[in-house]
């Protein structure tokens, strides 16, 4: 069974039928990648499978248990760290007060400082600013903060929701390492994103989703040579 | 003459700004993070001046107060004072807010209110049938005084200071340091995200409504041991100067809570004593609560965000 199974998802935002029946699997040790156009429901995905938004039809599995109606901090605890869209970290907390909230359903001090020490040696900027509150640093930083963050609780899977967003290209190329870096580690990743190229570039298979349905999946490199994916999602 | 009366002035405010300084902090804890005033705050404030007394009275009425010593006697009324008055705080959450959290803003404040007139007749009826009077006068543990020279400190006002103290630096250490008290900062942040977080938000606004409520209840005995007298309205208008000095010192910020509330005290003391002979007799101390509000109308107009507060900015 996959780490990760949504089957037959339907989600609503009042009137608004969001999520179509929308089924797809991780693998354990997969970069998957969910890729589509502004407004598609990759971010819905993501809320659907934490628990942020709930499915009316339809149930999410994860580790075999169904978790389809848990609250979310119970979900998260199950292994699932969420990188939000727009990264979310909590501007008036230092980098070293984000880091341990990530690792808040960690009991053990030593581990919580392994974990630290881990974020340090993936994102060193974030060494230099542990005193600084989040709020102050420039949106790359925050991104790698944000990443640190929801790695802090050793995660089995880790959902990246559009971390290249809004970064200089430089940034972006920094950030879609360490995705290939934690996942040649052994990090199971599902990554959603706008930026359909690099997705697909570290990403082992894709689902490309529009107006809330799969319309596509394969694997990473068909996709990025399917002239209906490039003419869509790649010019 | 004015003069001469200076310091006995000062210590009546710093004792009454403690006490605003202590209440205010239950407002701005629930506001920072539910954005919501818990009008119902002042009464829970007055349940735990009534619990602390009644300990205090049950314990005489079985001999066990005399012979007893009075810090130890202080030490029992706040703490039972403090178990009854956190509970009774966490109980209402659950039952009078929590259910309402996705409703219109207005909906918990008009439930708050409610829950204020429920506690003050709820005691009164207690205690009209438990004692016949619904007012309570309360065995004073510490008469003495000491004598400065220029100014007599009553040891009653020392001990309501030296307690808010410690509070306060208690509650400033437990938010700063500790786990839960960050997680609570967290919440009052971005809830959906501290969620992420495995932080269970129903938890944390348990948990603040229970430091809140139980050092607003701590309060109460302390008033009651400074004043003597005790009846069911005492929150009402303790509890709004309260609000006032949580917005004078900017809503949601808890330094900003207790050097509100320090201000207001001694503002208000000083208003006391001299605005009658400054006015020529035109407005006396009777005045002092007019006084009080007018600095919450002016601090509404012209720095609405407090002085510790941030500028809210409008969110894209």
């Amino acid at each position: 069974m996959a780490l990760l199974e949504l089957q037959n998802i339907h989600t609503y935002y009042g009137g608004i039928h969001a999520l179509k029946g929308l089924s797809i699997e991780v693998e354990q040790g997969e970069v998957v990648t969910l890729i589509g156009s502004n407004g598609a429901g990759k971010s819905t995905t993501l809320k659907t499978i934490c628990g942020q938004t709930r499915a009316r039809e339809g149930k999410v599995f994860f580790n075999g248990t169904d978790i389809t109606n848990m609250r979310t901090h119970e979900i998260a605890q199950l292994g699932i760290a969420h990188v939000p869209e727009g990264r979310r970290i909590f501007p008036k907390l230092t980098v070293r007060e984000n880091l341990e909230m990530g690792a808040f359903s960690v009991t053990d001090k030593k581990q919580i400082e392994e974990g630290i020490e881990r974020a340090f040696h993936y994102f060193p900027r974030l060494k230099e600013r542990i005193n600084q509150k989040g709020g102050t640093m420039s949106g790359g930083e925050q991104q790698m903060l944000a990443i640190a963050r929801g790695l802090m609780m050793k995660p089995k899977i880790l959902m990246l929701d559009e971390p290249s967003m809004g970064l200089a290209p430089i940034l972006v190329e920094q950030i879609f390492e360490i995705i290939t870096e934690l996942n040649r580690e052994g990090m199971t990743i599902l990554l959603v994103e706008q930026n359909a190229n690099q997705a697909l570039t570290v990403a082992s298979r894709g689902y490309v989703i529009q107006t809330g349905e799969i319309i596509l999946q394969d694997k990473a490199e068909n996709l990025l040579a399917n002239p209906q994916v490039r003419e869509a999602y790649l010019a | 003459m004015l003069l001469s009366i200076l310091p006995q002035v000062l210590v009546d405010g710093l004792t009454l700004g403690f006490m605003y300084a202590v209440v205010a902090l239950g407002y701005t804890m629930v506001y920072g993070i539910l954005e919501f005033i818990n009008f119902a705050h002042g009464e829970i404030f007055m349940v735990g001046a009534f619990v602390g007394t009644e300990v205090l009275l049950i314990a005489d009425a079985m001999g066990s107060l005399k012979g007893m010593n009075p810090y130890i006697a202080l030490v029992l009324m706040l703490v039972i004072g403090m178990l009854v008055t956190g509970a009774l705080g966490v109980g209402i959450e659950r039952i009078a807010y929590r259910p309402l959290r996705n409703a219109p803003r207005l909906v918990p404040l008009i439930s708050a209110i409610g829950v204020s007139f429920l506690l003050q007749d709820l005691v009164r009826f207690t205690e009209a049938v438990a004692r016949n009077e619904f007012y309570l006068n309360s065995p004073i543990l510490f008469n003495n005084s000491i004598n400065l020279g220029f100014a007599s400190i009553p040891q009653k006002a020392l001990i309501v200071i030296v307690i808010a103290i410690i509070m306060m630096v208690a509650l400033t250490l437990f938010v700063n340091k500790t786990k839960w008290g960050i997680a609570m900062r967290a919440v009052a942040q971005d809830q959906t995200t501290a969620s992420l977080m495995t932080i269970n938000v129903d938890k944390v606004i348990m948990l603040t409504f229970l430091i809140g409520s139980s050092l607003g209840g701590a309060t109460g005995v302390l008033f009651a041991q400074n004043y003597g007298t005790i009846d069911p309205y005492i929150g009402f208008i303790l509890g709004l100067k309260a609000f006032t000095a949580a917005v004078l010192g900017g809503i949601g910020n808890l330094r900003g809570a207790m050097v509100g509330g320090i201000i207001l005290g001694l503002l208000e003391s000083l208003a006391g004593a001299y605005m009658g002979p400054l006015t020529g007799g035109a407005f006396g101390a009777e005045y002092k609560d007019v006084f009080a509000f007018s600095i919450l109308i002016l601090v509404l107009l012209f720095k609405p965000e407090g002085l510790f507060g941030e500028a809210v900015k409008e969110k894209v």
